[in-house]
């Protein structure tokens, strides 16, 4: 019989990763989590997660990184921000999860699902014409998620054409999207926004409290 | 004459027609000036934060850059999504000065200045604070009597970052509700998530969440919800005969804008706000079944 070992030794942990998370834009806080579980019970979708949002920023601070590149939850949140207000701890969760979203696509460690398809390709398409055009990003949005949901959604297309809400052939575009080209080009060379080890300005809400 | 700019976003261009079509009239018949920001682009939404969060804010930025070219009126962003991300992306830019240099370089290589002076606006605030409810009032001409409306903010325009009423007790659509001659129903879960994204993606918790919203509306006796924002629309609308399908309950509400019924309210036509434009109408006097 085989088994599997389900704990970490501590040198198996990426010392890290809090770290990193720490120096993206929104991640500041997460020191500051006291583990209250509020994030957890206000989310709407928490019960559908593989880990509660308590359960993701704790396991970051604690290392934890395959396991929490690797969840589902960080794509099925809404980002509704019920968490990041609630937050006694004033910890954005909402951006959290996006840095782990972030994180996750560009170590190729997510799960391949319907969702973070569905993100690359708006990406693509936000890029190509500078905005989105519904109709076709639904298309592809319910081929991805398998022929069965592709054919359900064909009687709902055909209404909201039929109302004037949805045209097939017509693409939503910029004029000047050379424009638009040149500031996402201009963005991406050139180091990584990352925050200095120690904010250089006091975040609002927690800190400013504290230092107050 | 008021004079606002108007940032559409891609959704008012498509499945949220009926909201661009009631907002126009609206404010039209209001006698304020919407000039449509030239050329703008998509705000980003959550998709472009989950891929790249410095583009997402720069793509974002332009939009508001472009605004700063004008005489200085507010932006108004009806989508709860594009506010959103308009008004996340100027929060950021002021909160972290390493992003702002970088979105600032990159916005001049296009020649395009970013000072942050823009102020971003949702039409539902616009409408309530700039023109006021006793001025609005005035212009009712056509009261919605009986008609019992869900007030249903949804999460964006309540939180995090520009709540346009108490984010835990929002009044102001209620106080529209009543202005238009209706009544506000007591609604437990104004602003509970509608599942968002999640209705096209993972259709098991998505329209869960749209399921929670409509049965709790069917439970008010409510004759319609009204929305101030088009995915939140699209959520509670489209789903419900696939809902039926699925739960076997009769959860079939009519959804329209918070527009569609002030404009209605003040005396403009069926037509001028997009009602036919919706996949069911609710039972208002003047309108066709
Ligand atoms: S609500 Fe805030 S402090 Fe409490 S567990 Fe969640 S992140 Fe931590
Ligand atoms: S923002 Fe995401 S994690 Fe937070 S409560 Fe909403 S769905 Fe849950």
């Amino acid at each position: 019989m085989d088994l599997a070992r389900t704990i970490k030794y501590e040198e198996e942990l990426d010392q890290q990763f809090a770290e990193r998370i720490a120096s993206e834009p929104g991640g500041e806080g997460i020191w500051d989590c006291i583990q209250c579980g509020t994030c957890s019970a206000i989310c709407p979708v928490s019960i559908y997660m593989d880990k509660t949002p308590r359960r993701i920023i704790g396991l970051i601070r604690a290392g934890f990184k395959d396991e929490v590149l690797s969840s589902i939850s960080p794509w099925i949140c809404t980002s509704c921000y019920s968490c990041t207000v609630d937050c006694p701890a004033k910890i954005k969760i909402t951006d959290i999860m996006f840095v782990v979203k972030r994180m996750a696509m560009q170590e190729k460690s997510y799960r391949r699902f319907v969702i973070p398809d569905i993100e690359e390709e708006f990406v693509k398409m936000v890029r190509k014409n500078g905005r989105l055009t519904e109709s076709k990003m639904g298309i592809k949005v319910a081929r991805k998620s398998g022929i069965g949901n592709l054919l359900s959604m064909v009687p709902l297309a055909w209404k909201l054409m039929r109302h004037d809400r949805l045209k097939l052939f017509h693409t939503e575009r910029m004029t000047n999207i050379d424009e638009l080209r040149t500031i996402l080009e201009a963005m991406e060379t050139g180091p990584r926004v990352t925050l200095p080890a120690k904010p250089s300005v006091v975040p609002t809400g927690h800190h400013q409290e504290v230092t107050a | 004459m008021r004079e606002y700019l108007y940032y559409p976003g891609c959704s008012l261009k498509g499945v949220g027609g009926p909201y661009e079509q009631s907002l126009l009239s609206a404010f039209s018949k209001l006698g304020v000036k919407l000039t449509e920001i030239a050329d703008w682009n998509c705000c980003g939404a959550t998709a472009y934060m989950s891929v790249d969060a410095n583009m997402a804010i720069a793509l974002a930025a332009r939009n508001l850059a472009i605004a700063e070219r004008s005489d200085g009126q507010d932006i108004i962003a009806p989508c709860s999504g594009c506010y959103l991300s308009l008004t996340k992306a100027k929060a950021m830019l002021e909160q972290y000065p390493e992003l702002r240099a970088k979105v600032v370089g990159a916005l001049g290589q296009a020649s395009l200045r970013y000072t942050g002076r823009s102020n971003v606006r949702h039409p539902l605030e616009v409408l309530m604070t700039d023109i006021g409810a006793k001025e609005l009032k005035k212009l009712v001409t056509k009261p919605l009597k009986n008609l019992r409306v869900v007030p249903y903010y949804g999460c964006a325009i309540l939180r995090p970052y520009k709540a346009v009423s108490d984010p835990y007790a929002p009044t102001v659509l209620e106080e529209m509700i009543s202005l238009a001659g209706a009544t506000p129903v007591d609604y437990p879960y104004k602003g509970r998530c509608c599942g968002g994204m999640l209705t096209s993606g993972v259709q098991t918790v998505g329209l869960r969440l749209a399921e929670i919203l409509l049965e709790a509306a069917k439970s008010a006796q409510a004759d319609v919800i009204v929305t101030t924002c088009p995915l939140c629309h699209y959520n509670l609308e489209c789903y419900q005969d696939k809902l039926r399908k699925s739960t076997g309950k009769d959860l079939g509400v009519p959804v329209m804008y918070f527009t569609q019924m002030l404009g209605l309210a003040m005396g403009l036509s069926e037509e001028e706000v997009g009602m036919n434009r919706l996949l069911r109408k609710p039972a208002i006097a003047g309108v066709t079944a």
